[in-house]
């Protein structure tokens, strides 16, 4: 009852483990099998090797907590011959997220995944913490299309593009990714934010400013998700500081067919299992016997 | 078995040792028997996102038990403080790299102010084979002078201000002792300082660190230090993964 297919790629439960927050899964596998999740979002990963940006890199912050990791990563090279092999036995779905500098760059990254055991590609235009980190592709729709378009007629991985929530109206940049050719969305990554030590006058992170998470950011996510449900016929992937089976819940009505989850394992581990429990207790309570039956069932005013 | 894990544990006692360090201990068998000196524990603290990163002062695999000596910092670690005999807490642990223990090398352990904690489970580990130099700012701020003692350890206090044993700096102390291997916690200065000394006497040094963390784990990267490999490559490790306990020779600063 708890499966869904998004853009053709079925998952045995909506639980994603997000992005940047999971690493490549082998940290989490030494607690609990991955293949408890529906799928893993890997850590953003670049054509070639990134060192990531110098520290601090992360603090808290009410309600959440701001990084700047910078796109810390070995490279796709890497992935596919150190990580892959081992994330392909573990009986869940794989996500590769990636990430760039360049469209040439982008293309070449998921040419490489072409032949892989990869699920999808997550299409990272909206990285906040690097300069020339995708995010100029993110905020324009002129730039959503572009880039989707380019990656889709290399990629043959079903496609998702994650949307920066650092925009004036994020239903242009779905509306955008749609027409250039996305199979599926992911929203929201991280909204910037800055926070300053009041004695030494620095920003905390190193980068001065960093991507907001957490549960902070969880009504701005809803809203995003809602208002671009309306507005794409895509599959939603919902994100932005879901950290409890009732925020899933919410994120499923507010239009999404799937939820990653992300900062929440920082506050405890084992977040996504729980909330996929949960998730499965409420349905059975409420009689719904698929989880698309929550997908866009809020009754707005 | 799970190298670490995520568990809710009771506090068996929780007091505080000098204004705004406080000492708890932990029953957590499952955890205590996996942990070595020098590693850490992300404790959740309610009300926050994130875990604070506290490093084990002492493990007693016989009783189960863990403890922490920690200072209250800033908001996290001053609700850790709140916690009170009997209460639960959630501890994700052991987690990182410890102290590489050789009973048979003598070895000098230096500690700055809220650095010393982390050593005390190192020199149990040692049986006696140890010389603890510990630093503080004053008479008043002076913690776990007794239990290194028990260890069997030979104990040289420094503060800064002279109110209590030597007056001056901890590797002042340390450079009148014979050792082969040096490990040490504390601020940055000190560890510059400590590190000059193992390199003048040719002794195996690791220095345990402390950054902004998150996961805890090695999944976020958001714990990065400057590191630099056998080949003089420079690159970003964590902290949490990768230390907290460092070769002293990998740190590229301190």
């Amino acid at each position: 009852m708890l499966n869904v297919n998004i853009a053709g790629v079925e998952f045995k439960n909506p639980i994603i483990a997000a992005s940047g927050t999971f690493g490549f899964g082998r940290e989490y596998a030494e607690m609990y099998p991955l293949s408890e999740l529906g799928g893993i979002s890997c850590k953003g990963t670049t054509l070639k090797e990134r060192p990531g940006n110098p520290p601090p890199r992360v603090t808290e912050t009410p309600g959440g907590m701001l990084n700047a990791v910078g796109l810390q990563n070995p490279g796709v090279e890497h992935f596919i011959k150190e990580d892959l092999p081992w994330l392909s036995r573990q009986g869940t779905r794989i996500i590769a997220n990636v990430a760039g500098s360049a469209v040439s760059d982008y293309c070449k990254t998921a040419e490489l995944l072409n032949g892989t055991p990869v699920d999808m590609v997550e299409l990272n235009i909206s990285c906040p913490n690097v300069k020339e980190g995708g995010v100029q592709f993110g905020v324009t729709a002129k730039g959503v299309e572009g880039i989707t378009r380019a990656v889709r007629d290399c990629c043959k991985k079903p496609l998702m593009v994650k949307l920066s929530p650092n925009v004036t109206d994020i239903t242009e940049m779905a509306i955008a990714a749609e027409s250039g050719g996305a199979d599926a969305l992911s929203l929201i990554n991280t909204l910037t934010g800055m926070r300053i030590d009041i004695n030494s006058r620095r920003p905390i992170i190193r980068n001065n400013t960093g991507g907001l998470s957490g549960p902070a950011v969880l009504p701005v996510a809803i809203r995003m998700v809602w208002q671009v449900s309306g507005k794409v016929k895509l599959p939603i992937v919902g994100l932005g500081g879901i950290s409890t089976w009732q925020d899933a819940v919410e994120m499923l009505l507010a239009g999404a067919s799937a939820v990653q989850v992300g900062t929440a394992i920082f506050t405890d581990p084992y977040a996504p299992i729980k909330i996929r429990d949960g998730l499965q207790e409420f349905m059975e309570k409420n009689g719904v016997k698929s989880v698309s039956e929550l997908t866009g069932g809020v009754k707005p005013w | 078995m799970k190298p670490y894990d995520s568990k809710p544990c009771r506090l068996l006692s929780a007091g505080e040792l000098t204004p705004g360090i406080f000492d708890f201990t932990v029953s957590c068998p499952e955890l205590a028997a996996m942990a070595v000196p020098g590693q850490f524990a992300q404790i959740l603290v309610p009300g926050h996102t994130l875990r604070r990163p506290i490093s084990i002062c002492s493990i007693d695999k016989n009783s189960g038990t863990l403890r922490f000596v920690f200072q209250v910092r800033g908001a996290g670690t001053e609700g850790l403080s709140k916690f009170r005999e009997g209460d639960t807490i959630e501890l994700l642990a052991p987690l990182g790299k410890g102290f590489p223990i050789d009973p048979d090398k003598r070895t000098l352990l230096v500690g700055g102010g809220i650095g010393v904690p982390p050593l005390l489970g190192a020199a149990e580990a040692l049986g006696g084979n140890a010389v603890a130099v510990l630093g503080f700012r004053n008479r008043e701020l002076v913690i776990l002078e007794e239990d290194f003692k028990s260890t069997g350890a030979k104990v040289l206090v420094a503060t800064d201000d002279g109110s209590y044993g030597f007056h001056g700096l901890v590797t002042e102390l340390g450079a009148g002792e014979d050792f082969q291997v040096l490990m040490a916690c504390g601020p940055g200065p000190m560890l510059r300082g400590v590190k000059a000394l193992a390199a003048e006497r040719g002794a195996q040094g690791y220095l345990s660190l402390e950054q902004r963390m998150a996961c805890g784990v090695g999944a976020c990267l958001g714990c990065a230090v400057g590191l630099v490999d056998g080949e003089g490559r420079e690159y970003f490790g964590h902290v949490c993964k990768d230390g907290p306990v460092f070769p002293m020779d990998m740190v590229r600063e301190v």
